[in-house]
């Protein structure tokens, strides 16, 4: 879990939380819509935010973070610049998207839900991007690579830039 | 009104009635665990999460929940069906596959709701018994103990938590089996809002909240043979107590309580009720000087005054309304200027070292274990009030000690803290402070003796109560609230410039520290509340002495040794201030 108080929020990011906010009429109602353009904004959604949610809102802390841990999209974790999603839907994981996760996470030396120390990769799983004849898919930003081997992995990691 | 069957019954109720409520009437109680109401109070939940309540409606597919579905025109509702009864099963046993199987060393053990249900429900064999079960971190705080390994997800605690004390430091977090009840952050409660006034506590079906236990504490120094240890009992326990000997709510053992205390090896057994007294001492004089500040048209007098003997309301105002601290009396609580007159007037006269004398409160709150751990209510570390125990603990401990509570003879209070006016007897029931305030005032402020002492219209139940006062020509406005989301509508108005009282009394706990998170569980039945309150008025009634300023042993207290309210030794010893401990 990202350690809020070790990130002070730059100022410009707590005025354009609050902007999220008034934008939704500091409806309790509109919680989820706003964590989700939030989210989309900083990346993720320490607590130092929530808290801004919360009083923008009237609402507790722990109004928002449950709602936060309830929904699996929600991360309290800064993603990395190129967020990594393997699939392991059916199609995908029938095809050996497993390995291809195994490999990733020896390659990186991060687990699911982990970002990497330079801040370049973090690595998820999902359950379906729509492109099974591909399978198996994973997803680098939004860059999709399809029909890949676990020696494939090596390569594409390395082609994406900084 | 409307007709439908429920079981062998004709019920007619209201449209609005749920099936819950409507059974009752016919006296068919369906059992439940998440649904808790709390009749005339606000303490209200109904998640309808744990379906225990549900019943089959003739015409209906489904089964349905007894608490969320509201009567129709000739429902015929089945209660105890074998499809009813089976589904029921069902529920309870897959509560029971993640629940803890530690019943016999629960703190809950046979106050348990979930264990009623399951001896109610009548089966022998859970199928579910040999899977993993949730482990989780037992949080103990100075004042609550939380072990959510045992929380069944009801939500109790969370409704009142966050509807009807406004608080909202607890929250389910996660999902699925991950799921609990917890602060944002996973924090502890300490490093949250938490006021610790404990209503999770008096709600929790199960073991999953109860309060801290000092009893390992007490016994240690109760068997020290160099420490003198003093007790005073609040005076709510006394019309609480009985009901955990089997006694009926309301039935008042004040004698029985000091024989026991006594039995047990306490060395003096003194009262809260003393305190009380004093309480009204500095703050009926601390009304007067406002009041009379602001006639003379001094602007910067701040009013209305309010009350400030609830630990858990200090709390919620020294978190939420830094703004607002110059407000509140800054009387301590009776129970920390008992302990604060114990160990300065009292240890002096016996010639018992502070550091000797050991002073345990007796009280119907968890938030007081807390008050007596602030560093301010302490001398070079040694607090005033050494520890508190629960109306609870004390049942416990008086059964520990092999003592047949209900066949007691009566005892009295030592001297000289011991005696007390009718006035700190009401002190537990919400209106209380506000009606003993009120005949100290009247009388110090007109100079005339009050014709009768009893003001009706500030006794009740209603959350919310406003009187006007004649004080000898001066209309003197007063509002009398409990639970802290009142308490919150009356700050915010004070905080918008909208309110217009000269005194206000706020108690945390619904019905006022009668329904006390220390209390004996009172399992959503406001009837104890009511029995209760009935109870602190009869007391307050049946006393000569009925105002805290007739109390002789105060005024000699005064005479010989605190000199006068507000000033000298009484400011120094029974009052505080406020800081502002806003959680950022």
């Amino acid at each position: 879990m990202a350690k809020a108080k070790e990130n002070k929020l730059a100022c410009n990011v707590v005025q354009q939380v609050e902007a999220i906010c008034d934008k939704f009429g500091n409806q309790p109602g509109e919680l989820i819509t706003i964590l989700h353009e939030t989210q989309g904004m900083y990346g993720y959604l320490p607590e130092e935010i929530q808290r801004i949610i919360a009083r923008k809102l009237g609402i507790p802390a722990s109004k928002v973070y449950g709602v936060v841990t309830f929904y699996s999209f929600f991360t309290m974790t800064p993603k990395g610049r190129h967020p990594i999603s393997v699939c392991l839907g059916t199609a995908c994981y029938v095809r050996g998207s497993e390995p291809l996760l195994e490999e990733i996470k020896r390659t990186l030396g991060i687990d699911v839900g982990q970002t990497t120390p330079d801040g370049k990769f973090s690595l998820d799983c999902l359950r379906c991007v729509g492109a099974c004849g591909l399978a198996p898919v994973v997803t680098i930003g939004d860059k999709v690579y399809g029909r890949l081997q676990p020696k494939d992995i090596k390569k594409i990691l390395e082609e994406v830039g900084d | 009104m409307i007709t439908l069957t429920i079981d062998r019954h004709v019920v007619v109720v209201p449209a609005n009635m749920t099936i819950l409520e409507a059974a009752t009437t016919v006296n068919v109680d369906i059992p439940t665990l998440c649904h808790i109401d709390l009749e005339g109070t606000c303490v209200k939940s109904n998640p309808a999460s744990c379906r225990l309540c549900v019943v089959e409606v003739e015409g209906r597919g489904n089964l349905v929940p007894a608490c969320a579905t509201q009567c129709r025109q000739g429902m015929v509702v089945h209660t105890s069906s074998p499809r009813v009864l089976r589904a029921r099963k069902t529920v309870a046993e897959l509560i029971l596959s993640d629940h803890p199987n530690d019943c016999l060393t629960c703190p809950k053990c046979s106050d348990c709701e979930l264990q009623r249900l399951v001896r109610r429900l009548n089966f022998r064999v859970t199928p579910y018994n040999d899977g993993e079960r949730s482990v989780r971190k037992i949080e103990i705080t100075p004042a609550i103990t939380r072990d959510m390994s045992k929380c069944i997800y009801c939500r109790r605690c969370e409704s009142v938590c966050n509807e009807v004390q406004s608080v909202g430091a607890l929250g389910a977090v996660g999902r699925g089996f991950g799921t609990t009840i917890g602060p944002a952050f996973d924090k502890e409660l300490g490093q949250t809002n938490c006021t610790y006034c404990g209503q999770c506590v008096a709600v929790c079906p199960v073991g999953a909240l109860t309060e801290r236990d000092y009893a390992e504490e007490l016994i240690a120094d109760i068997t020290s043979p160099d420490k003198v240890v003093v007790a005073q009992t609040a005076p709510a326990v006394r019309y609480a107590l009985g009901e955990e000997f089997g006694l009926k709510p309301g039935a008042s053992v004040t004698g029985k309580m000091v024989t026991a205390l006594k039995d047990m090896g306490f060395d003096y057994v003194f009262d809260t009720d003393f305190g009380a007294d004093m309480t009204i001492m500095e703050e009926g004089a601390e009304i007067i000087d406002r009041l009379k500040k602001f006639m003379a048209g001094d602007k910067s007098v701040k009013l209305p005054i309010m009350t400030s003997c609830c630990p858990a309301w200090v709390n919620f105002y020294e978190h939420e309304y830094p703004d607002l601290l110059q407000h509140p009396s800054s009387a301590k609580s009776p129970a920390q200027m008992f302990g604060a007159v114990a160990k300065t007037y009292w240890a002096e006269k016996m010639g018992i070292p502070r550091d000797k004398l050991v002073v345990v409160s007796i009280m119907p709150c968890l938030a007081k274990k807390f008050e007596c751990n602030r560093p301010e209510f302490a001398v070079d570390g040694n607090p005033d009030v050494d520890y508190s125990i629960s109306t609870r603990e004390l049942a416990a401990l008086i059964r520990r000690s092999n003592i047949n509570f209900d066949r007691l003879p009566d005892s009295d209070f030592d001297r000289p803290l011991g005696e007390s006016s009718g006035a700190a007897a009401i002190f537990g029931t919400t209106g209380g402070v506000m009606e003993a305030a009120l005949r100290t005032v009247y009388e110090e402020f007109t100079g005339k003796t009050l014709p009768r002492v009893d003001f009706d219209e500030v006794r009740g139940l209603d959350g919310f109560r406003e009187a006007t006062i004649d004080l000898g020509g001066f209309p003197l406005k007063v509002a009398v609230v409990h639970t802290l989301s009142n308490a919150r509508m009356v700050m915010d108005k004070l905080r918008a410039g909208q309110l217009d009282y000269h005194v206000v009394e706020v108690m945390a706990c619904p019905g006022g520290c009668i329904g006390g998170a220390g209390q004996p569980y009172h399992h959503g039945d406001s009837s104890v509340l009511r029995a209760r309150q009935r109870a602190a008025y009869a007391e307050d009634a049946g006393k000569q002495l009925r105002k805290s300023h007739d109390n002789p042993d105060i005024q000699r207290l005064y005479k010989d040794f605190l000199g006068k309210p507000l000033h000298g030794k009484a400011h120094e010893l029974l009052h505080t201030t406020y800081s502002d401990k806003t959680i950022k």
